[in-house]
């Protein structure tokens, strides 16, 4: 009998990811709360409510960044519209917390608020149950992962690859984001889902609440990056790395490549949708801008910054671009989008294993200029 | 129509009780009865307007080590497609055996029916180890979800550790495969055709880039093989094809020109007017 499945994660781990993992854990979820609780709020080792949000909200998006990597580093597949998945999670969990607002919205109605505006008397079919935690967690994972499922299944089938494929998933969440964004289909429009006010019944801007909820994203990722590792480490991985290198030869000796890219794209949605989910009571909005084109492929430029077919890159991507994001925005408005450009020519012009790439290379030389001083001097 | 059939019509997924995701059971299926392994009948293919194959028609019997040669733009290549699935003949039937109709399944159910193939410029993983590359090859089950959870055992092992033996590769097993010299990624190709197990070896061009020595051993390692398993050897070597010793067929402009013993092929005169030219 074979140890069971979280064992063997664990277990083909090396001592320096079990370290950096917990590490890791400690910090969101001892360390930062403390400095955030215990500390005044003029103390210099004080986390603030606003960074809590803001590595809260990047978290998520290094759990998109991962999920991105697994298809596109290991698969091959670039996809141009992975923020269709990340919304999905994110409406669905917004309309929980829409609920949860209960009879304390503006018309003190028990519809969400933009539902009273449009005149509407019941709640839409595919609304009912949305007050139920269990049932919309549910749809958080079933709902990308069906459209994931169904859209990838006609794709692959059809054997469409490359950038065909990258331009069909941008039409994809276009048309999504069109959709959401008119009033009858029951989305909230342009304005989307906002003012939440709790989640299962806790006061959601609260300090400890937003605390549960970062700690609860910081393990999540800690998980997800701990799975993706195994899975691209077990012969599945290595015939996902063989179908992006040579498919002819995958088919030839006898995998059928469409399960394996099924399976990878429908389980990197619903990572997305998850991120989605936990990205939504922390932001505390939810719109269709999330399904804009350019939002899905600043998530592809993440993963390329940071270096895809490593598993860390995208992560380190993730924070990079977005703390970088979140300065400029504030600093700079009106250049960040230039920059965003010019930092994805550069990396794809010098950097084309991204910023661990580069480490590693700095690394190994530094390495080697230590060993030859050495022997020089011996 | 069943609900069945008009399922299978409309998503393309074999409901077979006997298939799970489309690979026939594959000791049940091939039927060798009258001594015969495959079967191309009348096949034509032709791609706007040119005949690549035109009304071809070979049969290959089981244990066979069949040399097919030809001019450029014979239709070999094309012929080794249609057997593995990859192009669909416009008409004519290709038969595995008695009962496998190559023609209805895809390039992985054709390999998992026992035909296994190596490419015209050799096509390994050059990202994963001459180890890995075996491994994938491995004949087993190879859907998605069980290829999840799928390990090795010590047999595996083993068995890898006498192919990377037979093609002299055990010094190798854990360099990534794209650092082999040409030579050594057609042996490794072969090698992943032997993991396999397939009933019948379609092999294009195998000893392109080989050394004379590589040569004569890639020969010794097919002729062994023959017997036991089925070969359909497409190559311009003439000395390769000798020491091959088995029966030629000449394709010319997408049919058989002339087949038998290589030296009465290469006497045939219509063989030499077309080598040679009018």
């Amino acid at each position: 009998m074979r140890e069971p499945f979280i064992f063997r994660i664990f277990a083909a781990l090396d001592a320096r990811t079990r370290l950096g993992v917990a590490a890791f854990l400690a910090a969101a979820l001892l360390l930062v709360p403390v400095l955030h609780l215990a500390l005044p709020a003029d103390s210099a080792f004080h986390v603030s409510t606003y960074a809590i949000t803001l590595l809260g909200k990047i978290m998520c998006y290094a759990i998109v960044a991962v999920a991105m990597d697994l298809i596109w580093g290991y698969g091959g597949i670039l996809s141009l519209g992975h923020g269709i998945f990340f919304a999905l999670g994110g409406y669905a969990f917004g309309m929980y917390l829409m609920r949860q607002i209960g009879r304390d919205g503006s018309y003190q109605s028990d519809l969400p608020d933009f539902m009273v505006f449009l005149d509407w008397k019941q709640l839409p079919w595919y609304w009912s149950g949305s007050d139920s935690f269990l049932w919309v967690a549910l749809l958080v994972v079933a709902v990308p992962a069906l459209v994931a499922f169904v859209f990838g299944y006609f794709a692959f089938r059809s054997r469409i690859k490359g950038v065909y494929f990258s331009i069909i998933t941008q039409a994809l969440t276009y048309a999504a984001m069109l959709l959401f964004f008119r009033n009858e289909t029951g989305f909230g429009g342009n304005n989307g889902f906002t003012d939440f006010k709790r989640v299962l019944g806790y006061t959601i801007t609260s300090p400890e609440t937003r605390l549960v909820l970062f700690g609860l994203t910081a393990a999540v990722l800690a998980f997800t990056f701990l799975f993706a590792r195994w899975l691209v480490a077990s012969k599945f991985g290595r015939v996902l790395t063989a179908i992006r290198d040579a498919e002819s030869r995958v088919m030839f000796i006898g995998y059928d490549p469409l399960w394996f890219k099924l399976f990878i794209w429908t389980l990197s949605a619903v990572l997305c949708g998850i991120a989605g989910a936990l990205y939504v009571p922390q932001v505390g909005i939810i719109n269709p801008s999330e399904m804009s084109v350019a939002n899905s492929i600043e998530i592809a430029i993440w993963v390329a910054v940071g270096g895809r077919g490593t598993l860390i890159g995208p992560i380190v991507g993730a924070f990079v671009v977005n703390l970088a994001k979140s300065w400029f925005t504030v600093s700079f408005p009106e250049y960040w989008l230039f920059f965003l450009g010019l930092l994805f020519i550069v990396v794809t012009l010098l950097l084309p294993q991204g910023l661990v790439g580069l480490w590693k290379t700095a690394w190994k030389t530094a390495w080697k200029t230590l060993r030859q001083t050495k022997e020089a001097q011996a | 129509m069943s609900a069945r059939d008009v399922l299978r019509k409309i998503i393309g997924i074999e409901l077979d009780e006997s298939s799970q995701f489309g690979y026939p059971a594959r000791q049940r299926m091939l039927d060798v009865s009258h001594n015969v392994i495959l079967y191309l009948d009348d096949i034509t293919v032709s791609f706007d307007g040119f005949k690549a194959l035109n009304k071809l028609n070979l049969t290959i019997d089981a244990g066979e080590l069949r040399c097919i040669i030809g001019p450029n733009g014979a239709g070999k290549t094309t012929m080794m497609d249609v057997i593995t699935g990859k192009t669909r003949p416009d008409s004519g039937t290709a038969f595995f055996g008695q009962t496998v109709d190559l023609t209805r399944l895809s390039e992985p159910q054709i390999a998992h029916v026992g035909i296994g193939r190596k490419f015209q410029k050799p096509t390994i993983f050059e990202q994963h180890s001459v180890f890995e590359n075996l491994e994938l090859a491995m004949i087993t089950d190879k859907r998605a979800l069980t290829t999840l959870t799928a390990w090795l055992c010590d047999d595996d092992r083993d068995r890898i550790a006498d192919t990377l033996r037979q093609i002299r590769l055990d010094k190798e097993a854990d360099r990534p495969a794209g650092l082999l010299s040409h030579g050594q990624k057609q042996w490794l190709e072969i090698g992943m055709l032997l993991m396999q197990e397939p009933k019948l070896l379609l092999l294009d061009e195998p000893v392109a880039g080989m050394t004379d020595d590589e040569t004569m051993r890639t020969a010794e390692l097919f002729v062994s093989l023959a017997g036991k398993h089925s070969l359909v050897v497409v190559e311009h070597d003439m000395a390769f094809v000798k020491a091959l010793g088995g029966k030629v067929t000449v394709l010319h402009e997408g049919s058989v020109l002339a087949e038998g013993g290589l030296d009465a092929v290469q006497n045939d005169q219509r063989v030499i007017e077309v080598y040679l030219g009018r």
